[in-house]
């Protein structure tokens, strides 16, 4: 009798603890197979698995948005100029800002959104599974991301590539001047090969200094055991924070690779990609039309050209068009600002994360940012 | 032999501290030269070190930062509320000095350490809280002592009840805006603030989770048993790591359509789980040291099984793992920096945003040292109660 009671008790308490955890048991199992910290596991799993997705279809994204009341957007909250926290808690960068405009399109309140800090890992599983709206973190545009990873780009935002960084009082401008030079490179990436194919193409010999990780790269170039180190500008930005004397040094202004960097959108939901898009666009657009924060209002009053007026929502129905309201854009520029202002904020000469525009700049001044036209 | 020689009086040696450093420093050639060398080293290292502390590091880092290594996002006007709790704890802290700390005389002085705090580079406001806490403290202790024998219950129970109060206090009660206390989105937690949170909720859950499964694994029933061994060894056969990363990237991927479940939350599952299994394993370490006559003794006395373990297996087997059971407790609070990996701004992970501010770039020392200092004296002041509780309970001595 004794004993029965014993067993009874002893699994009425199992019975308990079961449930306890039984919701949440299932998760350690699996997890032998996958114990690598890599982006491609991911990338493998969310491939062959089954995958459960957040119901999208067109109009789905905009109106769950609107009944939650806020924008959910993914960003970086470790990258100096594209994701960051101030020390006020507020979370700031142009990945973060781009977050802001959308948000100011479709509430017309910059401050409606929620920012979800993902690493690179977890990101396009945040974004699948519906955890955030919209990915604004740094990524780049490729075509495997564009199609397995059931993500579509909206549009290029920041036109990142391969960069170079020197000491400001080495008087090194461009790259002819490191004619001779030794130039830190992390060998078995692509970058080492873009380096080698631009410097023969400009006929400039030099001396590449490679190391096995990105650690012992940057940590050479400190030391001076070379003249330039090279990777892509963000990185170079963020490296740059890292050394001894982070305003000594500079980025020059050349390109030597591709990586263009812009939000991500689910598949499936084409209201919601043409919202974020033509996001992109004002911005693009409110730089281009010579429309800022502080002049919209003026220019609101006065406007006479066409494509301004429909822009702004004075003729036509642009706003209603996309399933937002007629002053979507009025109130992107008014709130946020255009392209310049916010690169200038985040990445302009005054401050200390300073890229030089080069491709990021409109198309009338020799750069790639192009918008097609508000009609 | 000469049987008249005098005696001579004892050597007295008079210890002064010539006579004590020429004994132990510099007794031959190779002491005197270590001697040199070492304080050479200790100076150099010194010096360095010192010479950076108050003079190379820019701390103003930190003094700007502040609010966001402590409590993250949190809305400021509602951290009044985490005060509060705060000053619950105090509040019970100086309770239980006052009951169970009655020899030592100086463990009073701990209540002063909010007051001290105050001293550095603090905001009016947060000033004014940190006395606050002092005086909050220094009542609890005052009332501790004047019934301790009748408050014992109830401030047991306090502390009971203390881990929902906290949760409650830091969340909030209802979604509208506009109301008393609204409710504040684990989103916005971060800092120190979720750093204990997570904390306190792993140890929290994973005490009687790892107490049934190690009582599980001594079961004499087999399905029970190999739930329990089958859990424990798959569990600690994975990094926790890897048990945070299932819980963020592959839960959402299982949840039917529209479900999420918070992403503090599923931490604190993935903690819990984690430290059960170690637990276990370390109360059956207890358990197996309990000699076979208590547990005879007990069945002659009558007792049920449930109550043997209750009465007596369980209290003895827990008072003899407590070194073990503050060690796993410690881990764990290190332990939950890992969630920074997985995206969450805990106090790595703030530290790490801190870092990233164009304002403060390249200032990695002072922010990691910083939060190493935080790390360490919470670390060690929870292996200094329990060396008191050892000490109030006797073990190793009894």
């Amino acid at each position: 009798m004794r004993k029965t009671y014993t067993i009874l008790s002893l699994l009425v308490l199992f019975a308990l603890a079961l449930a306890a955890c039984g919701t949440a048991a299932p998760a350690p199992a699996p997890s032998g197979e996958t114990v690598t910290v890599k982006e491609t596991v991911v990338v493998e799993v969310t491939s062959s698995a089954p995958v459960v997705v957040a119901p999208t279809g067109y109009g789905v994204t905009l109106k769950t948005v609107m009944e939650r009341g806020n924008l959910i957007c993914g960003v970086n909250s470790q990258v100096p100029g594209f994701g960051f926290v101030d020390a006020n808690g507020n979370f700031a960068g142009i990945d973060v800002d781009y977050c802001r405009a959308l948000a100011a399109a479709i509430f017309g309140d910059p401050t409606k959104v929620e920012f979800r800090p993902v690493t690179a890992a977890e990101r396009f599983t945040a974004l699948q599974s519906g955890e955030i709206d919209i990915l604004s973190r740094n990524t780049t545009w490729s075509l495997v991301r564009d199609t397995e990873l059931g993500g579509n780009f909206v549009h290029t935002t920041f036109y990142d590539g391969q960069g170079m960084m020197v000491p400001k009082d080495s008087g090194i401008k461009t790259l002819q001047d490191l004619e001779g030079g030794t130039i830190c490179v992390q060998t078995g990436t692509t970058t080492e090969l873009n380096l080698a194919d631009v410097m023969a193409s400009l006929n400039v010999t030099y001396t590449p200094a490679v190391f096995e990780d990105a650690d012992s790269t940057f940590a050479a170039y400190s030391e001076g055991r070379c003249d330039a180190v090279t990777t892509d500008k963000s990185g170079l930005v963020s490296r740059r924070s890292v050394l001894a004397d982070p305003a000594a040094h500079e980025i020059l202004d050349v390109t030597m690779s591709k990586e263009p960097l812009g939000p991500m959108v689910r598949h499936g939901d084409d209201q919601w990609f043409d919202i974020a898009q033509w996001t992109v666009f004002t911005l693009f657009s409110g730089e281009e039309f010579g429309i800022t924060s502080a002049n919209v209002d003026d220019i609101r009053a006065n406007a006479t050209a066409p494509e301004v007026r429909r822009m702004l929502g004075l003729e036509g129905d642009l706003g209603l068009k996309l399933g937002l309201t007629n002053d979507w854009a009025y109130n992107i520029i008014k709130l946020v600002g255009n392209y310049e202002e916010v690169y200038n904020r985040n990445l302009g000469p005054d401050t200390p994360t300073y890229i030089p525009r080069g491709y990021n700049s409109l198309y009338t001044d020799g750069g790639l940012l192009y918008s097609p036209p508000f009609r | 032999m000469a049987i008249n020689e005098p005696v001579l009086p004892p050597i007295t040696e008079r210890s002064n501290i010539l006579s004590w450093m020429r004994k132990n420093l510099f007794g031959s050639w190779y002491d005197a030269l270590l001697t040199i060398l070492g304080a050479w080293i200790v100076y150099w290292a010194l010096s360095g070190l010192l010479r950076w502390v108050f003079v190379t590091a820019e701390w103003e880092v930190i003094v700007v930062n502040m609010r966001l290594l402590m409590i993250g996002q949190y809305p400021l006007e509602q951290a009044w509320r985490l005060w509060l709790w705060l000053g619950l704890l105090v509040f019970l802290s100086g309770n239980s000095l006052a009951i169970w700390a009655r020899q030592s005389k100086y463990a009073v002085l701990l209540l002063l350490a909010p007051a001290l705090l105050s001293l550095f580079q603090v905001g009016a406001g947060q000033r004014g809280w940190l006395i606050g806490l002092t005086v909050t403290g220094l009542v609890g202790w005052g009332i501790g002592r004047i019934k301790p024998e009748v408050l014992k219950r109830s401030v047991i129970a306090g502390w009971v009840i203390s881990l929902p109060v906290i949760i409650l206090l830091t969340r909030g009660l209802s979604e509208s805006e506009t109301s008393f206390m609204p409710e504040v989105r684990t989103n916005l937690w971060g800092g120190l603030l979720l750093t204990f949170l997570l904390t306190v909720v792993g140890i929290m859950f994973s005490f009687p989770i790892g107490v049934l499964l190690a009582l599980g694994r001594r079961s004499e029933l087999p399905i029970i048993r190999w739930f329990s061994v089958g859990y424990i060894e798959l569990v600690r056969g994975v990094p926790l790591i890897s048990i945070l990363f299932m819980a963020q990237l592959m839960l959402p991927l299982f949840l039917p359509d529209g479900w999420t479940v918070d992403r503090v939350i599923r931490a604190m599952v993935g903690i819990t789980l984690f430290s059960a299994a170690y637990l276990a394993e370390n109360v059956r370490g207890g358990l197996q040291a309990i000699p076979k006559g208590q547990f005879e003794a007990a069945e002659a006395l009558g007792l049920s099984g449930a109550q043997t373990m209750i009465f007596i297996i369980l209290p003895q087997a827990l008072r003899l793992i407590i070194p073990i059971l503050v060690g796993q407790f410690i881990g764990v609070f290190k332990d939950t920096s890992l969630v920074a990996i997985v995206g969450l701004l805990d106090l790595v992970g703030i530290a790490r945003t801190v870092l990233a501010q164009p304002a403060f770039l390249g200032l990695q020392r002072e922010v990691y040292v910083f939060i190493s200092l935080i790390f360490w004296v919470l670390s060690y002041g929870m292996s200094y109660l329990s060396q008191r509780l050892e000490e109030r309970l006797g073990v190793g001595i009894r």
